[in-house]
């Protein structure tokens, strides 16, 4: 049983990584302005053009105080993509939108001009990730709702279910051995090849290589059973297992 | 050393604060100490639950600022001398309770009481995470409708993340307590049926409580279901659970159903 479950017309929505200058200022902020500035008048240009993200974890402040670094930010010409660690409380209307789950880097990536002392205390190096070999991981426990798999580098398994509301997102195929309920997206880097196989169809969005589908769109014939995914053009297709 | 015990649901109105009290209630009435502890700061509720409303002086967060000892604090149940309650503050919000503060209240019940119950707020933020922080195992409320299914799977999830035990890599121990169970509204599809709610949870049963008036009427006269009316099903349910949680290996039977059923339920344990 192989049924069309896409037209051609379908909307990609893909993930895609960026690299971002972290500014993580401290308390009091017109100290800590000085010596922005003085960084930027010995590398001129530095911020222009970049994406900055402003790290304020850990840091008391209310939505004022904020709005007024941003201000200060917008008079340096330094334009904040996204805030970093901010409670939602102090995040207002207009403000950049609130960013998590960054991952350092390090910093021969974030700079090419002469190594640039952006934290105020002693510069602690960040070792860069160590990426394991291996391109698939197994997941041995069922996956809860609100948890969710991030795998660029290759297959996800899933020993077990994964909830509602919870997701997979990796960058092979996508296997679970048990219920899917929540969402899973195979070759979410861009690989048209990957494909979703699952015990039990129950999911509420599966996507391949950025082309998505809802629970909605899916055949009724393929709810509860087990079906595998994957895609021939832009069209996801679907089979039950035997 | 006591045992910390979270009862927890993320959502709201499950009935976490009466299986807390009942479940106190029936671990002391084996002998054994036990504390129950209110996380609900600013909408406390155990304390009208077990009757101690009018007793209260000194609460929690008294005790984590450091405005009383503990003793002070603690208010032995009226009708059992092992049972005590540690009330929360009706006055204070949840940023009033600090991990600091939580640590040194449970390590100094851990060396007087056998169990330490945590009746955790409703939600994911600091009250919930912080009544769980500590807990040697878990017990997760659930009624049987999808959005509570939902809400304990993600509690699950933060029991398995946001805990000591859990940050130190060992497995926290955790039961399900399915509450407000009514067999004709399962049977007529209106509920979730007991295997459906195991099968998304995957996590052991200790004890299936009807929906019944007896535990309405013992909230309204102050006092655990299991004290109020020992002989009454829920009541009967909650000694069953008590058991289960001191380790004992008991049938689980699935109120207002027939025997035959009995068969089928006999000694299951969720993968």
């Amino acid at each position: 049983m192989t049924k069309v479950l896409t037209d051609a017309r379908s909307i990609r929505i893909k993930g895609r990584s960026f690299l971002a200058v972290v500014l993580s200022p401290d308390l009091p902020f017109d100290d800590w302005l000085v010596r922005l500035d003085d960084l930027a008048a010995r590398s001129a240009g530095f911020f222009l053009g970049r994406p900055v993200v402003l790290d304020v974890a850990d840091l008391p402040i209310d939505r004022t105080q904020l709005k007024e670094l941003l201000g200060e930010f917008a008079q340096r010409n330094v334009s904040i993509m996204g805030i970093e660690g901010a409670r939602p409380s102090i995040l207002a209307q207009g403000m950049p939108p609130a960013l998590k789950g960054g991952k350092p880097v390090s910093d021969e990536a974030v700079a090419k001009e002469p190594i640039i002392e952006l934290r105020n205390s002693q510069s602690k190096p960040v070792a860069a990730e160590v990426r394991p070999a291996s391109q698939s991981i197994i997941i041995r426990e069922p996956v809860r709702s609100g948890q969710s798999v991030i795998f660029p580098e290759g297959d996800v398994t899933v020993i077990g279910s994964v909830a509602s509301g919870a997701e997979i997102i990796a960058g092979g195929s996508v296997h679970i051995y048990g219920t899917l309920r929540g969402r899973a997206m195979a070759g979410s880097v861009g690989n048209a090849s990957a494909r979703i196989f699952c015990r039990k169809l129950e999911a509420e969005l599966l996507a391949i290589d950025g082309v998505y589908k809802m629970a909605e769109d899916m055949p009724p014939g393929l709810r509860g059973q087990p079906v595998q995914l994957w895609l021939e053009g832009d069209t996801i297709m679907a089979e039950t297992l035997i | 050393m006591g045992k910390v015990i979270v009862v927890t649901s993320g959502k709201g109105g499950v009935g976490k604060t009466t299986s807390s009290a009942a479940l106190g209630a029936a671990l002391a009435q084996r002998g054994e100490k036990v504390a129950v502890v209110d996380f609900d700061v600013g909408l406390r509720n155990l304390d009208l639950v077990m009757g101690a409303e009018r007793r209260v002086v000194y609460d929690l967060v008294n005790v984590i600022q450091g405005e009383a000892k503990l003793p002070q604090a603690l208010i032995r149940d009226k009708r059992l001398e092992t049972l005590f309650l540690l009330p929360a503050s009706q006055t204070r919000d949840k940023d009033a309770l600090t991990p600091e503060g939580v640590e040194r209240v449970m390590g100094e019940l851990k060396r007087y009481f056998d169990w330490i119950i945590c009746d955790s707020p409703a939600g994911i933020e600091r009250g919930a995470t912080l009544a769980m922080r500590h807990a040697d195992m878990a017990v997760v409320v659930t009624n049987p409708e999808v959005s509570s299914v939902r809400d304990s799977d993600r509690i699950i999830g933060l029991l398995d993340a946001k805990t000591l035990k859990a940050e130190r890599g060992e497995r926290m121990e955790k039961h399900l307590l399915l509450t407000r169970y009514d067999a004709n509204r399962a049977e007529r599809g209106d509920m979730l049926k007991v295997d459906d709610v195991l099968e998304i949870l995957s996590i052991p049963l200790i004890g299936i409580i009807p929906e019944s008036m007896d535990v309405l009427r013992a909230s309204n006269i102050g006092a655990p279901v299991t004290l109020a009316d020992a002989r009454s099903t829920p009541a009967l349910a909650y000694f069953d659970a008590a058991r289960r949680l001191s380790g004992e290996v008991l049938p689980i039977t699935i109120p207002g159903e027939k025997r035959g059923i009995f068969g089928k339920i006999f000694g299951r344990k969720a993968a």
